[in-house]
């Protein structure tokens, strides 16, 4: 008899690690009830976090701070859990695997999850008791043991295992000598400037070492007494720890006959040769790498469960990897290439006094490695620099000195996270500290930013915090994986990053919000308040003129065209042309303020009036009133073109070298309208001194005698940039075709919600400059899609709905003479 | 005491929008998803008094336009891990005219709405 007919597909985990049991939490998320899921795991306890095994040999954790899953949850979930059991065989013909107790479990597809084991130096003595290895709980026990009982320890491997098993022995009362072969430690992570500053921070930690040394025996009667050397010293030793490396676990796929080499060799989609088997994590080899960090197995398990969910068009490229070195008062980072070659440069900055040293290696004007010891606050930003391959030569001057401002704007970190105070406020928006952000990590298992944000709230309003709380989380949970950049998706309702998914809608001609979820098979029915509004402005900017807007996929101040205020009530901004206005407007907005007893009117930043607390059932009749005056719709509740905002200029400031106000309105009359990927705020000023404060607007002109400059990517908001300097020009004409360039490169590059001052940092002066002075007929294209695109924007919102556009909106539905409860 | 109250018709709510029906309690908020569902809710955000009927709606969901907390329609609940609760009202639709129950007594307000979570 065959399978029954209706039975669901059985899927067998053997490993309950990390990178297995991610992969069922993945596989959960995505299809809930797809399999009958069971998991073997050799170690006798639920799921735990292997990465906090250093902090729990230092006594800073507990062992069930570390769970991940209990048994609970793997009832909760349905999962069989096979614990203490490990699987012996698996034979592929009968699809059946069979565990060292006799257990069989008959699968439909297998997922290998083994992990590596450690590499024991072939040298004699290694199985006396008292040597150990640094993999799991099991070995971290019998560490602790060892410590309570005595006095001598020696670690085997000055790499980052061993120097945290070195720090957690010497916190439990240990006299620890470390042994490692290189001349400086963490050799294949460190240059030798780092490595020798790490060295000697833990010596006057009161760590010793041996190096470089080579172990030749270890000796005991009975049980590990010393180690000897090479060079013929002998350190007494009561326990040894060997830490020279891991290697992939690939016993059980080699004598199930799969190809392994490394490891067990797996493809994009994380199957191994044998189609119903898949692999991830520490066994698996892909693309000629094995990875032993957590970063690349999340990646793995993502896509590997994207596979198994019958999905189907995930794709595993392999990950670049940072380390961090999980030692309490030890900030050390570093990725890539980090020692360089002829064809790089290196930016070097050292601080001995402080204990601060930095290297930056470039490579045609990208960051190809870095090595970070004593202040990795700027770790997330050059790690992302160097994912994304940002061209990084017009910051190559102050890159060394770290990301401008980053905390900046009252919640400045002094340098170290780990020193901060548990009081110290991180995100002023929400007002959240640091002690609520380690315990919402340490107490609810969080790994990422998005789970940060959802729990503690930090970091969710302006994002001037994002980078503490990104140190904050790599500090707490160990960091490998939580400052890892990745690709992020548009929003949780695709896999799909803003790029892709506007780079689909043009390559397959997608007209509609509903197409492109289609298309781009999107996991929720309608998309969620990210996506929508995002994909509507995507769509309006590929397709001018044809798309038709999705006002239920606005945000309500877009589709109410007002700004929304905390108690539901709106505020008004007419646009005032380069801040000008003259008697006739000042009157109308007067009546206006008046007639609809608005309780509060307020000059606004940007040279205009604000009018507050309109009931919106108001807004078409003062809209009315207002367009009488003349006065249109200001755009200050949209990501569009808000103001231009100008000085008087040399119509009448006796320094004014170049009309500014008479610019300024030309610029906001070519550009009104327009609908941007964030808000757009523009100032013309009449001569250096930059009353108009140009230098902090998006796109910012300052007069000089002999023309214009023009600067971009300005920011006055949350974290304060000045613009850089695009180039100077002659005339107005160069003036408007530049802004006009400028803002079309942006509203077809930019991501939905990025200022201009995060998408230059992203992208790179460079690739602007290239783009718009490099190529002028590119610059000119430019410049005519903008103006074409402005064909069917510039209609004043406003008046569509005094005509009666919309009327629904400002209406209520019904009203009702009715006292419920 | 209960009260049918009859507030419009479905084609009066655009499709994954809402609409305000003003009592002398307050306003409360009539939505429609994508499949046609109605659901009222109280317009009030459980987490600081924002204009529900002001948000996107998406799925069973309205996003609060204020700071973007998520609340199911079906029951106001906000979703995890948020916290907080805002009152629903049961619905009836005949021929396409809506109708909510408006109760007197506060504990009614806790019993399921009419139509089904999605």
């Amino acid at each position: 008899m065959e399978e029954e007919v209706n039975h669901r597909p059985r899927l067998v985990v053997i490993g309950n690690g990390m990178a297995g049991m991610r992969t069922v939490e993945e596989l959960l998320k995505l299809a809930p009830a797809l399999y009958d899921i069971t998991v073997f795991g050799a170690e006798p306890y639920g799921n735990y976090n292997r990465i906090l095994l250093s902090p729990v040999l230092a006594g800073e954790k507990s062992a069930d701070d570390i769970m991940l899953n209990d048994e609970s949850w793997y009832a909760q979930n349905d999962i069989r859990l096979h614990k203490g059991k490990s699987v012996t065989t698996v034979d592929r013909r009968r699809r059946v695997v069979v565990a060292d107790d006799g257990t069989e479990e008959p699968y439909d597809r297998l997922l290998l999850a083994t992990g590596s084991n450690p590499i024991l130096l072939p040298i004699p003595g290694r199985d006396l008791p008292g040597v150990v290895s640094f993999r799991d709980l099991h070995d971290v026990g019998r560490m602790i043991e060892a410590s309570e009982r005595s006095k001598n320890a020696v670690v085997i491997g000055g790499g980052l295992l061993g120097l945290e098993a070195a720090n957690g022995l010497l916190k439990r009362g240990m006299d620890v000598t470390v042994i490692h072969l290189m001349p400086w430690l963490m050799e294949r992570q460190l240059d030798r400037t780092a490595g020798d500053m790490l060295r000697q921070s833990l010596e006057s930690r009161g760590i010793k070492f041996a190096m470089p040394g080579e172990t030749k025996e270890i000796l005991g009667h009975g049980r590990v007494e010393s180690v000897q050397l090479a060079d013929g010293t002998i350190l007494p030793a009561d326990l040894v720890v060997m830490a020279v490396g891991i290697r992939p676990n690939t016993a059980l796929a080699k004598s199930a006959g799969l190809h392994c080499e490394r490891g067990i060799v797996v493809g994009d989609t994380l199957q191994t040769y044998d189609a119903r088997i898949y692999a991830v994590g520490e066994c698996v080899q892909h693309r000629s790498q094995t990875y032993g960090l957590v970063a690349p197995l999340f990646d793995q398990a993502k896509v590997c469960a994207n596979h198994l969910a019958e999905l189907g068009y995930a794709r595993y490229a392999g990950s670049q990897v940072s380390t961090k070195l999980k030692v309490t008062g030890i900030d050390l980072f570093s990725a890539g290439d980090f020692s360089g070659d002829e064809e790089s440069d290196q930016l070097v900055f050292n601080d001995p006094g402080r204990n601060i040293y930095k290297k930056l290696i470039l490579k045609n004007n990208r960051i190809a490695g870095a090595v970070l010891y004593g202040d990795t606050m700027n770790a997330p930003w050059y790690f992302q620099l160097m994912r994304d391959g940002t061209d990084v030569s017009a910051i190559h001057d102050h890159l060394v000195f770290g990301k401008p401002h980053l905390g900046d704007s009252g919640h400045g970190a002094g340098g170290s996270i780990a020193a901060m105070a548990d009081e110290t406020e991180i995100c002023g928006c929400n007002g959240v500290c640091k002690g609520t952000i380690v315990n919402a990590i340490s107490d609810r298992k969080l790994f990422t930013l998005e789970e940060v944000r959802a729990h503690t709230k930090a970091s969710s309003s302006c994002g001037s915090c994002t980078g503490l709380v990104e140190q904050i989380l790599a500090a707490t949970v160990g960091g490998d994986y939580s400052t890892a950049p990745k690709v992020k998706p548009l929003c949780p309702c695709t896999e799909y990053t803003h790029d892709e998914v506007r780079r689909s809608i043009l390559d397959h001609g997608l007209k509609s919000i509903p197409e492109v979820m289609a298309f781009m098979e999107w996991r929720t029915l309608n998309g969620c308040h990210s996506c929508r509004p995002a994909l509507n402005y995507y769509l309006l900017c590929a397709w001018p003129g044809v798309y038709r807007d999705d006002k239920q996929s606005r945000f309500i101040n877009e589709r109410a065209h007002a700004n929304i205020q905390k108690d539901g009530t709106y505020s008004v901004v007419p646009r005032m042309w380069g801040g000008i206005t003259n008697p006739k407007e000042l009157r109308a907005i007067a009546d206006v303020a008046e007639k609809f007893e608005i309780p509060t009117v307020k000059i606004t930043g940007g040279q205009r009036i604000d009018l507050l607390g309109v009931k919106k059932e108001d807004l078409p009749a003062v809209w009315a009133d207002l367009n009488k005056a003349g006065l249109v719709s200001g755009h200050a509740y949209g990501k569009a073109l808000r103001t231009v905002k100008t000085c008087v200029g040399s119509e009448w400031c006796r320094f004014g070298v170049q009309d500014s106000t008479a610019l300024g309105i030309k610029l906001e009359k070519m550009c009104w309208g327009a609908w941007t990927p964030h808000k757009v705020k523009m100032a013309v000023s009449g001569c250096p001194r930059n009353c108009a404060e140009a230098t902090i607007k998006d796109f910012g002109v300052v007069a000089v005698e002999s023309g214009w400059e023009l600067h971009v990517g300005g920011n006055g908001g949350v974290k304060i940039r000045a613009t850089d300097l695009l180039c100077k020009v002659r005339t107005e004409e160069e003036v408007l075709e530049h802004s006009g360039a400028f803002l079309q490169l942006y509203r077809e590059e930019a991501h939905y919600l990025e200022r201009t001052a995060p998408w230059i940092e992203r992208v790179g002066l460079a690739y602007v400059k290239e783009r718009l002075l490099e190529d002028p007929e590119g610059r000119r294209a430019l410049h005519d899609r903008f103006l074409e695109s402005q064909r069917y924007a510039q209609h004043d919102p406003w008046a569509e709905r005094v005509q009666g556009a919309d009327r629904e909106e400002f209406r209520l539905m019904a009203m009702a003479e009715v006292s419920a409860a | 005491m209960n009260l049918w109250l009859e507030v419009g018709r479905i084609d009066d709510i655009p499709p994954l929008g809402a609409r305000v029906v003003r009592t002398t309690r307050g306003n409360v908020a009539v939505f429609r998803t994508a499949e046609d569902k109605i659901f009222a809710l109280d317009d009030r955000c459980p987490h600081k008094g924002g204009p529900l009927s002001q948000g996107i709606v998406h799925g069973g969901r309205v996003t609060c336009p204020l700071h973007n907390m998520v609340i199911e329609l079906c029951d106001g609940q906000a979703v995890a891990p948020d916290r907080g609760c805002t009152a629903s009202y049961p619905v009836r639709i005949v021929d396409g005219v809506i109708a909510i129950e408006l109760t007197l007594t506060e504990s009614a307000l806790a019993e399921p709405t009419l139509a089904a979570c999605p």
